[in-house]
């Protein structure tokens, strides 16, 4: 038995994993900007988990169906604007393209926002007014996980019957993916462009919200100290709501710019795995801090797209989970530690 | 507070050792021969009683030993099913024709007996991947330990999906090994290969049995064990220092209870129960791949634990139960049918309708600030959700539409939601007692006054 079992270790390395450096260093450029595409979208659905988090002490399991709710909600926005899923390219002015666009990120964010608000109201809020342990909260987020899903799997192709069902919805496409320029012999798309420059404006956004409004003030203040923030005449239904409803417009935002980069993900299950890989980027970055979640998720986009070509493309999940692991074990809170409350404007 | 859990405790608790094996044994002969002579309502139509029951096995399995990491010690392991994999893996790589790893045709792997001498394998390997995983991770805490945990249970799936060298990758392995015991005419393959039918109408219980009653009794017999181990180091200074770091790991470290030790233990006995487990569907369905072992079936078997009570190990084989059997059980209910039927759930549903709102308004009624909205919010959605998804009874459509297991993840969130509001410790919650001396010094307080010499009358 120890002879096979060396048989297929020796296999097992030489056979299934080629370390492929040079394609790394070959294609360096178009891995930055491609990981980093990735990686902006991570970020925005990592603020979600980070935000509620900071300020509840808990794990949104739910956050991927919001995210989810996002994809189909700037879908049916273009199909209520007068798109028809024809899976050919709408070539329309740039001015066109991107009113359109805006208009469909609203949808995205007015669904999600609205999702994950009542997420917390129908299912949190009465845990929390009976003070129920973590557990239990994760356990009723993975039961709305399910049902959620569930409805748009079953239920929703009854009431609008081309929506949801098992397979993945035929895709609207606004831009087609042109190249734009070349930087560094890494061709830049339109597609990347307007990800990048999205994701940059809302984190920017996100961080002056949090940093120098009020109600900014409001969800540190709550994160930092729950009691004292009350009595210092902080509501805190209303900041938990607040929080609800940045995280669930940012999943929103974030699921336009997927179904851009990915006009075929759109379909029920869609949000499960890239609502583990953004959880996993709020980790690496410390869950609870804001700047964490952004700097995890472009790093968690990069080292994915880096490992894929270094590994082997089918093992582009494992890197993101490995990597998980292993900042976990040296540094237990992530890069930058939990410090949403800490964080100063 | 006392309602039927506890009144069967304390009559259980009551009872004397040999009166306890008096009940016991006759229960679990019941219990054996439940899927030889199933009861009408309790039956599955749509599928082989046996074959549910077996599965039913295999999840109490799962459950206990997902109960001593949760349950007993406060881990939360949401990697779980990474475990029921390995074990699975290990049977299907040493035995099944498909790895390159056996390649002994001829030799003892492919014996009659190969399935029976992987099953201490399948266990021992899987308790050291438990060691692996846990002794590095064991040092977070909470939410942390989750994530890592579930980042393991998706790794061990990619690796299955992808090293295909080994695994056969997604296509699976196949001939996995299995007793194969009992050959005659009828059962060319033995009593335990898929073939095996049964027949119905025999009077020889072990002719009536098809395969899946006879792997519901194999499964009995490896429950009962792990019971009996598990209920002892329950009992023993293992399982108080897993209370104990439960309850407050920082407290127990002070009072000198070395927690990681006792941790990793308790992470290591549960990971090679959940082996067992694995090695028992791999041997029962002698096929595997590594869809079977996604995240969604970690978080069910979590759902088995906490549905049925953590901590209290029978309340997680019913929380198991209720896991396996419901969706079965609806796989067999027709959403569409004939207007007879149409009519029957339409009552059934107004019927629940108003039960819910009755057992809501006496809910409400003893709170002392009801909160009214949220409720009323949950309950309006679920019965529109209901109405939606049962819209084609209501219509009475044509025959031909999705049977109701199709909505058996629906029905099972919205079950774990409301389940969550209203019964947050399970159905079955466990009650902490002395550990010491624990049933002596149970029945000598239980005993009313005057009738007994415990005290000063002595």
């Amino acid at each position: 038995m120890t002879s096979t079992a060396i048989v297929g270790a020796v296999q097992l390395a030489d056979g299934s994993i080629d370390f492929n450096y040079q394609g790394v260093i070959d294609d360096f450029w178009r891995l930055t900007v491609d990981g980093l595409s990735y990686g902006a979208i991570y970020a925005l659905v990592a603020v979600g988990y980070t935000l509620v988090y900071g300020v509840l002490r808990l794990i949104n399991f739910a956050h991927s169906e919001i995210f989810m709710l996002g994809l189909f909600g700037q879908y049916v926005g273009l199909m209520l604007l007068g798109f028809s899923p024809s899976g050919d390219v709408y070539s329309q002015g740039i001015i066109l393209t991107i009113t359109y666009l805006a208009l469909a990120m609203i949808f995205g964010m007015a669904v999600s926002g609205a999702a994950a608000v009542g997420l917390e109201r129908v299912a949190y809020r009465p845990l929390r007014r009976r003070g129920a342990k973590p557990l239990i909260f994760l356990i009723t987020a993975i039961g709305a996980s399910f049902v959620i899903q569930e409805i748009v799997h079953f239920v929703l192709p009854k009431i609008w019957p081309s929506l949801g069902g098992t397979n993945a919805q035929k895709p609207i496409m606004l831009v087609e993916p042109t190249k734009q320029f070349s930087f560094g012999g890494a061709d830049i798309t339109n597609i990347t462009i307007v990800i990048i420059v999205a994701a940059v404006i809302l984190a920017i956004v996100t961080e002056l919200l949090i940093n120098q409004t009020k109600f900014g003030r409001g969800i540190r203040a709550v994160a930092q100290d729950p009691d004292t923030a009350t009595l210092m005449g902080v509501s805190r239904e209303r900041v938990i709501m607040l929080t609800f409803l940045i995280g669930g417009v940012l999943a929103g935002a974030a699921a336009l710019l997927y179904a851009l980069k990915i006009p075929n993900g759109i379909i029920y299950s869609g949000g499960f795995i890239l609502g583990i890989k953004a959880f996993s980027a709020a980790v690496l970055g410390g869950i609870g801090n804001l700047r964490g979640a952004l700097l995890g998720g472009l790093l968690l986009g990069l080292a994915e797209n880096y490992g894929q070509i270094l590994f082997g493309t089918e093992w582009r999940d494992v890197v993101a989970f490995v990597v998980l692991v292993l900042v976990l074990m040296i540094r237990p809170t992530g890069i930058l530690g939990e410090s949403l409350g800490k964080a100063r404007a | 507070m006392h309602g039927v859990g506890d009144a069967l405790r304390s009559w259980w608790g009551g009872l004397s050792r040999p009166a306890q094996w008096a009940v016991g044994i006759p229960a679990i002969i019941a219990l054996a021969l439940l899927p030889l002579f199933p009861p009408p309502f309790l039956d599955t139509p749509g599928t082989s009683f046996g074959g549910v029951m077996a599965q039913f096995a295999m999840y109490a399995l799962l459950a206990i030993g997902l109960n001593v990491v949760v349950g007993q010690a406060g881990l939360l392991d949401l990697g779980y099913v990474g475990f029921y994999a390995v074990g699975a893996y290990t049977v299907g790589l040493l035995t099944s024709p498909n790895s390159p790893w056996n390649q002994t045709d001829g030799g003892w792997l492919s014996e009659d007996w190969a399935w029976l001498a992987c099953l201490p394998l399948a266990a021992a390997v899987t308790a050291m991947s438990g060691l692996v995983l846990g002794t590095p991770t064991l040092r977070l805490r909470g939410d942390y330990l989750a994530i890592v945990t579930l980042g393991f249970g998706e790794i061990v799936r990619l690796l299955a999906d992808n090293l295909g060298d080994v695994t056969n990758g997604s296509l699976g392995l196949s001939g996995i090994a299995y007793p194969q015991v009992g050959e005659s005419a009828e059962r060319p393959n033995g009593i335990f290969s898929s073939g095996n039918v049964g027949d119905a109408d025999s009077a020889n219980i072990f002719d009536k049995a098809n395969a899946g009653t006879w792997w519901f009794w194999i499964g009995m017999v490896l429950v009962i064990l792990t019971l009996l181990i598990v209920g002892n180091l329950e009992r023993s200074r293992v399982g108080r220092a897993w209370v104990a770091i439960r309850e407050d790991e920082d407290a127990a470290e002070v009072m000198g209870v070395p927690a990681f030790k006792f941790k990793l233990w308790a992470f290591t006995i549960g990971a090679a129960v959940g082996g067992l487990s694995g090695a028992l569907y791999a041997g029962q369905v002698q096929f595997i791949n590594p869809t079977g072992f996604n995240i969604i079936n970690s978080m069910l078997f979590l759902c088995a634990v906490v549905i049925g009570g953590q901590g209290n190990k029978l309340g997680v084989i019913v929380g198991a139960f209720i896991i396996v059997y419901l969706p079965n059980r609806l796989l067999s209910v027709q959403a569409v049918g004939q207007t007879a039927v149409g009519w029957i759930s339409l009552a059934f549903t107004v019927a629940l309708v108003v039960a819910l709102i009755v057992v809501w308004r006496r809910w409400a009624r003893n709170q002392e600030r009801p909160i009214k909205f949220g409720y009323l919010a949950a309950a309006a959605v679920s019965v529109i959700v209901m109405l939606v998804v049962l819209n084609n009874v209501l219509r009475f459509q044509a025959p031909g539409a999705q049977s109701l297991g199709d909505y058996k993840y629906l029905f099972f969130g919205i079950t774990l939601m409301v389940l969550m509001i209203f019964k947050p410790q399970g159905l079955f919650p466990v009650r902490q007692k002395l550990l010491a001396y624990g049933r002596q010094v149970y029945q000598a307080v239980r005993k009313p006054f005057g009738d007994e010499t415990i005290g000063a009358n002595r």
